[in-house]
């Protein structure tokens, strides 16, 4: 099957890993958390404070909060905006993200 | 402005709009900084992969690529002289207007916690604008994302949300983003569109004097069709099925009145469903500096000037209507703003082509409106457990009886009654569905902030009616 990197003729350099809830993931330079995260197979990393449904990316560009994810411990930040680096700790964020933030350090 | 310096303009936003005005200011001796939070310049159109991805051909998911690669070197060529500051990764969450020009406040990098502040003589606002979606049962699982959501994430992060795709709505944008995710690999199960676009035929008038766009329409019509996507008009998306992510979705035919059609459901498996129902402006830094609206978008003069002495606006921001149109009316407002900051009255011949695009193209987009619109009776697929605000998870239930049992006849009440509309974004996902299902009005919210801002950077913002007290900042740029 034909994939975007073909399609463009990408021509990346060199793939780096973070983790998503302790599993290792591959990234390529450039692309956001969220991006990396779909790359994987991923589309939801947070749950909502009322009823815990999944959440992950919805508009893409930042307006809608709904792809919020926890990355070294700080919680709220919007996947498709934040561009992933090498050794990030992706965490699905619960809620506020706020519960036992601390323990997600590192 | 200090003596002999030349007068400098900031440009909110880097798309097509705001790079034709840069251009055209910057050429015509404007000190220009181009304000954008995006990475790439582009905006959402010419939205480009991250450097470090190497793209060798990123034309392929674009169009009109000579026109960005016009725009990609000039604004090079500007930013090499020093006539252009090209400021990426600024979110720019408020323009105060002070006596003697404006400060632009913006959060810096993606965590958006710096806070800048860029002082100039003139703003032009060219932030474009947000996909709309109406609620139906289902919209929340993951795997159901924006048609323009999917788009920017194919062409800025070369990926693709799941392997088989619905897409779904209304409006000119589905075509080129079932045929971009088609190219990119994905299998596009279905492209359901709401309206007819046959009935474009009966607006002739308006059409003829565009016939590069309805070229571009019949392009994309062919390369669905050479693609085998199966193309269902006049049909639409009653739900999304599944638990954990979209497994299915069902869709329906439309009668005549925008009815679903019963008996006419049928379920089309697939792992995402990328869906959109038009655009709408963002005007919230126009609205915080007091700049009147029309409608839904900024009110603009012929010189693409709002009602606020010093503020331009240009683009979507002033109305939808594409990439081409956002070129034009950005290159009025760059003519307009290089003349009357050296207190002159721009030449109108000057931008003649121009402003003949511009009235043509709006004519073009106002068919369009009447052409593509949501079915007239979505509210009926609402399910009353259908979560309607996102962000504060406010069911359909809730805006109806606020509506019906408690009386709320705007929005802003609903708002009050439900928390509809008080999360993170602030109303934007949910505006619409509010005021269509409590069966009022929609107007756009004022919000204070464009972005959501840290405490400590708002306190300090306080403290700032003085440039020199700004020096803590990072980027200060006041002349
Ligand atoms: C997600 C999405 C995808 C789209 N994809 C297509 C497509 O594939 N084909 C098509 O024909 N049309 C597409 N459109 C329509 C497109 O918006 C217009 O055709 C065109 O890009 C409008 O140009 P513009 O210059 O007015 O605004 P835009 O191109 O939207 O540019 C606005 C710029 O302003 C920046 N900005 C906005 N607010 C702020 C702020 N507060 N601080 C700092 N920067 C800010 C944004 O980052 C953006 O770069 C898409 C629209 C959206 C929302
Ligand atoms: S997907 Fe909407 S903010 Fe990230």
């Amino acid at each position: 099957m034909r994939s975007p990197l073909e399609l463009v003729v990408a021509r990346p350099g060199p793939a780096f890993t973070v983790t998503f809830d302790d599993r290792e993931i591959t990234v390529l330079p450039g692309q956001t958390i969220a991006a990396a995260l779909w790359a994987a197979g991923i589309t939801s990393w947070r749950t909502t404070r009322g009823s815990g449904e999944p959440r992950g990316v919805f508009c893409g560009i930042g307006v809608c909060f709904d792809c919020l994810v926890t990355v070294n411990g700080r919680a709220n930040q919007r996947a498709c905006l934040v561009r992933a680096e090498a050794g990030d700790v992706i965490r699905t964020q619960e809620g506020t993200g706020h519960r036992g933030q601390r323990q997600q350090h590192g | 402005m200090a003596e002999g310096s030349p007068p400098h303009v900031a440009v909110v936003g880097a798309g097509p709009a705001g790079l034709a005005a840069a251009l055209a200011a910057a050429a015509r001796g404007v000190r220009v900084s181009l304000i954008d939070s995006a990475g790439e310049a582009g905006g959402q159109f010419y939205r480009q992969p991250a450097a470090a991805l190497g793209a060798r051909r990123p034309q392929v998911l674009h169009h009109q690529w000579r026109t960005w690669e016009r725009l990609r070197v000039g604004l090079a060529a500007h930013v090499a002289e020093g006539r252009v500051t090209h400021l990426t990764d600024h979110h720019v969450w408020f323009v105060e207007g002070q006596s003697d020009g404006f400060t632009v406040h913006a959060l810096l990098g993606p965590e958006q916690e710096r806070p800048v502040a860029v002082g100039a003589d003139a703003v032009l606002l060219a932030t474009g604008g947000y996909e709309k979606v109406l609620p139906f049962p289902g919209w929340t699982l993951p795997g159901v994302v924006t048609a323009g959501g999917a788009q920017a994430m194919l062409k800025g992060g070369l990926v693709l949300p799941g392997r088989t795709v619905v897409v779904a709505g209304t409006g000119p944008l589905l075509m080129p983003v079932a045929a971009g995710l088609a190219a990119a690999g994905a299998e596009v199960a279905a492209l359901v569109e709401a309206a007819d676009p046959r009935t474009l035929a009966r607006h002739a008038r308006a059409l003829a004097v565009h016939p590069a766009k309805l070229a571009e329409g019949a392009r994309y019509a062919a390369e669905l069709a050479r693609r085998r996507v199966r193309v269902h008009v006049r049909h639409t998306v009653v739900a999304a099925h599944g638990s954990e992510r979209v497994e299915a979705v069902t869709v329906a035919a439309l009668d005549g009145n925008g009815r679903v059609r019963p008996g006419s459901e049928r379920r089309i498996a697939c792992d995402t469903l990328a869906v959109g129902h038009g655009m709408l402006p963002h005007t919230d830094l126009a609205e915080a500096l007091g700049c009147r609206l029309d409608g839904t978008g900024v009110a603009v003069d012929e010189e693409q000037r709002t009602d606020v002495p010093g503020v331009w606006a240009a683009g979507e921001t002033t109305g939808i209507g594409g990439a081409v149109l956002s070129l034009a009316e950005g290159r009025i407002a760059g003519l307009s703003i290089a003349a009357r900051l050296n207190s002159r009255t721009p030449d109108a011949r000057s931008y003649e082509a121009a402003a003949k695009a511009r009235r043509a193209l709006r004519e073009f987009f106002a068919v369009l409106d009447t052409v593509y619109a949501p079915p007239a009776h979505w509210t009926e697929q609402v399910a009353d457990d259908t979560v309607v605000c996102r962000c504060e998870e406010v069911p359909a239930s809730a805006i109806r009886q606020a509506a019906g049992e408690l009386g709320a006849g705007d929005v802003r009440t609903v708002k009050l009654l439900t928390r509809a509309g008080m999360g993170w974004c602030q109303g934007r996902m949910c505006g619409p569905a509010v005021a269509g299902l409590a069966g009022c009005e929609f107007q756009p919210s004022r919000r204070p902030f464009a972005r959501p801002v840290p405490l400590g950077v708002l306190a300090r913002a306080g403290d700032t009616d003085s440039a020199d007290e700004t020096n803590d900042m990072d980027d200060t740029d006041h002349q």
